[in-house]
């Protein structure tokens, strides 16, 4: 027999009567509160959406593709290869007289896959891989560690320059390359995450409860480092094209006729002096814009999921 | 003329939900030489009238009204005018004393610097009359352990510090905000055995400001309880104690344990600490007091006389009809 | 209360391996002994607390015998099976009869779980195959016992106070029925008036369920209201224990005495006429504790034997056990 206490009496009263579930606030709801009145975060998304928009329905309106040869203006890039509506060269043509409208398309298509899958590698290996290691700790967590500090020892570039040259250029080489390589700094700093999230309290009543190390990682563990790694992600993603526009700088990066941006800047800064800036300009203005709205929207993520809520 | 006298006294701050008011017209009176005790739970408003006093409100915080030391107006003044005031006339200690250390000065350096800056004394001289102060504190070999860090003292040891630090210019008050809340029963004990030491050497005046009502009971002359940002009741603390009449005071006295008590249950108050965000129109304590009636939702009670000297109680219904 | 003995901890000791300054990776670590050598018996139905201060392993006693933190020696004999030499699948099922309750309400609650998920946790665990009604019915019982209304079942944790943190804490506590459960200062960060409401919630829970408490607290005052026996720790032994009401009327060990000569009681006429007795100088370190008797640096009554032996628990009644050489 319950003992009669008025005040729960009356409290399962009221309940009875007004039993409609009322959703909660999760922490997620909050940030993106915080998040949409960003308005630098906000207005960088829309513009990254708008590049994302135009590298699928660009082609639509391009009337060269990226490979094509306008026999034109092949050789006379500087007079007749200037951006022009009448001729469909929106953003002009470069000295072989292809499109560049199309190729920056292309550019922007490649590079930003490069980017994101090679950012999706790097967060899912290096999450499980740095919550693993942190959550069970003790020796295990020093010899994971220190395969991952050998493994960043080893400078990147040369590696990523040798895999190209001994195997052959592809997007396949190139994406197994920045794969292999970034997710180490993700691991190292999802690791000190979980190193602080152990501690928590509510570790310690789930350890208590009886729940599988397992089910802890990922039901109380992952959830918690979610925030950190959302930064870190976008943070990754520039990097990420920074290295793949450097390789093709090097002349080393996708195979012709595909291109990313990196290569469409090398092309374009070495025409620089022909009076064909054009060639230069369009890729570089794509290129700098999105890597600063990402830039953007990486900050605005950080002040979102601010440890205020913590 | 009051020693210290506060007189409407308003706390605001701005936040990204709207304006918070966490003092709402606070009065009262301190006599040089006692001891005030300001009683309170969260949201209470306690800390924020004495930050508010001391100038360090957050960014986002305005004060109003006026707080009278000695005379002068010293709410609002400007850092310079300020930082005159602090540390020589008014100091302060705060709860958590590993914080309030710079854990990367020496504490002979940090305690000389009050002295080089408020005094301008020589480094020499500065130290020297540190070491005079921790041994007042009763800190064992204080010539040596002024150069050590404040890591390596315990809890006990460096809340001591803070109150030598604090003593440096012998300031005529000194603000204790929850000075033993992250102490241990026994250190606390020694700490305010010091504080009762402190008061009758240096004759300073003291705030106490906790939400422990058995430190209250043995170190004031006078206390004073504080809920939502106002005043509910103040007077002589043995007054307050023998005699409680608000009904929140009253509350708070039966729903504490007493080691002496033999009670079965605790009398306990209903609902929660007031969200600062949602504060009612009228009496803050209203949504949780047993007594309420429909003038305490919209009207706040004015802080009156009970009859008893220096006794006085903000509610709006009277003693002999609370239940 | 019947008087079933269901936990009988013998000779508990806890060691940690530390390193301090200019260790080398090689150097031997020293031990801190942070439970040496506790015994004690706890019967169904009562409520055991256990006091002392900062460092008296007062919160280590309870996670090593719940297995969170590895013992060095001693048993932990429940209803007959030693928790401490259990494997972790046996381990497991007695985790259903024993649960925690934490200090810090928030930072006991996964932020990210809404708080129907984080009472329903243990059911999930240890029941899998339950069904989703009967998952929320069970959740919503134990939900009116704690008295939270239904319709906060989706929200979070940082949307409620302190005290309603702790008493989802409590509802996941006890949502598989246990028959014990610990409380690591399970009030000392709420507001006092909220302070009253969990004890009295703690209290009532357990007359209705027949549950046995064993409550942690630094806080003198709460733990005798809420326990019938009281253990005193200091630096990681035992020195008095003794049921509430005597050993507030006759503390014997002279640590217990300072102990409660030091607590405050909200009556100015008692405070003011209180003869204090104050313990000097600070807390020996727990890696290099003193020899014999580990209270001897700071007591008054200290002898020579204090220092050459350590003294052993003696009965002074049934219920009256005191470590100390001149305790009379």
């Amino acid at each position: 027999m319950i003992v009669a206490n008025k005040n729960k009496i009356v409290k399962l009263a009221e309940n009875i009567a007004a039993d409609e579930q009322t959703s909660g606030r999760s922490l997620w709801a909050d940030a993106r509160t915080r998040f949409m009145h960003n308005k630098a975060a906000i207005a960088s998304l829309v513009i990254l959406v708008l590049i994302v928009l135009f590298s699928f329905i660009g082609p639509y309106f391009a009337v060269w593709t990226y490979e094509q040869i306008d026999w034109n203006t092949m050789g006379s890039a500087a007079i007749l290869g200037m951006p022009s509506i009448e001729t469909g060269h929106f953003f002009g043509t470069d000295d072989l007289g292809r499109d560049i409208y199309s190729r920056v398309i292309q550019g922007t298509q490649i590079s930003l896959m490069v980017g994101v899958v090679g950012a999706t590698i790097a967060v899912v290996v290096g999450t499980l891989y740095g919550a693993t290691s942190g959550y069970i700790g003790g020796r295990t967590d020093q010899i994971m560690m220190r395969i991952v500090d050998i493994l960043m020892a080893i400078p990147f570039m040369f590696v990523l320059i040798l895999l190209l040259v001994v195997f052959g250029r592809s997007i396949v080489m190139l994406f197994v390359g920045i794969g292999l390589l970034s997710w180490l700094d993700m691991s190292r700093i999802v690791r000190g995450q979980t190193l602080s999230i152990k501690n928590k309290e509510f570790i310690e009543a789930a350890q208590a409860t009886g729940v599988s190390d397992y089910k802890i990682i990922m039901r109380h563990i992952v959830p918690n480092l979610l925030g950190i790694v959302a930064v870190y992600a976008t943070l990754l993603v520039p990097g990420i094209i920074i290295t793949e526009s450097f390789i093709s700088f090097l002349g080393l990066g996708v195979q012709e006729p595909k291109t990313s941006w990196g290569a469409l800047i090398s092309e374009g800064a070495g025409t620089i002096n022909y009076d064909t800036e054009w060639q230069l300009l369009f890729p570089l203005a794509f290129f700098v814009v999105t890597l600063f709205c990402i830039y953007f929207i990486g900050d605005g993520l950080r002040d979102a999921l601010d440890p205020k809520e913590r | 003329m009051s020693f210290l006298e506060i007189n409407n006294l308003n706390v605001e701050f701005d936040t990204a939900d709207g304006i918070v008011r966490a003092v709402n017209n606070v009065s009262f009176t301190l006599d040089q030489g006692k001891i005030l005790a300001i009683v309170g739970e969260s949201g209470s408003g306690k800390s924020q009238t004495v930050f508010a006093m001391m100038g360090l409100l957050d960014q986002n915080g305005r004060a109003t009204g006026s707080v009278k030391f000695e005379g002068e107006e010293i709410l609002n003044l400007s850092i310079t005018e300020l930082n005159s005031v602090r540390a020589e006339k008014i100091a302060m200690i705060f709860q958590d004393p590993m914080t309030s250390l710079n854990p990367y000065m020496r504490i002979s350096e940090q305690m000389a610097e009050v002295l080089i800056h408020h005094k301008g004394l020589s480094k020499t001289e500065a130290i020297q009359q540190s070491i005079n102060l921790l041994d007042a504190v009763k800190i064992p070999e204080a010539k040596s352990r002024i150069r050590m860090y404040p890591h390596e003292f315990s809890g006990g040891m460096r809340q001591r510090v803070m109150i030598a630090m604090s003593l440096l210019c012998r300031p005529k008050l000194l603000i204790a905000d929850e000075p033993t809340t992250a102490l241990d029963v026994t250190v606390q004990a020694q700490i305010m055995h010091l504080l009762a030491d402190i008061q009758k050497e240096f004759g300073t005046s003291i705030i106490l400001i906790t939400h422990n009502l058995g430190v209250v009971a043995g170190n004031s002359d006078d206390t004073l309880v504080m809920y939502g940002g106002q005043v509910m009741e103040v007077g002589l603390t043995e007054q307050v104690y023998a005699n409680p009449t608000h009904p929140y005071t009253q509350g708070l006295m039966s729903a504490v344990p007493r080691l002496d008590d033999k009670a079965n249950k605790l009398k306990t108050i209903k609902g929660n600490p007031p969200n600062m965000m949602l504060v009612p129109v009228g009496c803050p304590f209203s949504p949780r007091c047993k007594n309420s009636q429909s003038v305490c939702a919209t009207k706040i009670p004015e802080l009156l006389s009970t009859g008893t000297k220096n006794h006085q109680r903000a509610c709006h219904v009277a003693f002999e009809e609370l239940l | 209360m019947n008087h079933q003995t269901i936990l009988q901890v013998e000779n508990l000791k806890v060691n940690f391996d530390v390193s301090t300054e200019g260790d080398m990776p090689w150097t031997k670590r020293k031990k801190l002994k942070a439970v040496d050598d506790v015994s004690f018996s706890l019967q169904s139905g009562e409520t055991l607390g256990i006091v002392g201060e900062s460092g008296c392993g007062k919160s280590t006693l309870a996670r090593a015998i719940i297995r969170m933190v590895p013992t060095e020696s001693g048993n932990a004999l429940w209803f007959g099976d030693d928790l401490l030499k259990l494997d972790k699948i046996s381990m497991r099922k007695h985790r259903k009869e024993i649960q925690m309750i934490f200090q810090d309400p928030l930072a006991s609650l996964n932020p990210r779980m809404n708080i129907g998920q984080i009472i329903a946790e243990p059911l999930k665990t240890h029941y899998p195959k339950t069904s989703k009604e009967d998952i929320k019915s069970r959740v919503q019982d134990v939900m009116d016992k704690v008295g939270l209304l239904h319709n906060l079942i989706n929200r979070y944790p940082h949307e409620f106070s302190g005290g309603q943190c702790q008493r989802i804490g409590i509802a996941r506590a006890l949502i598989l029925k246990p028959k014990l459960i610990i409380c690591d200062e399970p009030v000392s960060a709420l507001d006092v008036s909220i302070q009253a409401q969990v004890i009295n919630l703690l209290m009532e829970l357990q007359s209705e369920m027949g549950l046995t408490l064993i409550f942690i607290a630094h806080d003198l005052s709460i733990v005798k209201h809420i326990s019938n026996k009281i253990m005193v720790l200091y630096l990681g032994n035992m020195v008095e224990m003794a049921n509430s009401v005597d050993i507030y009327a006759h503390p014997r060990h002279p640590y217990t005495q300072a102990l409660i000569s030091a607590v405050p009681i909200p009556d100015p006429k008692i405070e003011k006429n209180k003869e204090l007795i104050l313990i000097e100088g600070d807390l020996p370190s727990p890696i290099n504790p003193p020899s014999g008797c580990v209270f001897r640096t700071r007591c008054q009554k200290a002898q020579e034997i204090c220092a050459k032996e350590k003294p052993n628990m003696k009965n002074f009644n049934d219920s009256h056990m005191v470590a100390c050489h001149f305790s009379g």
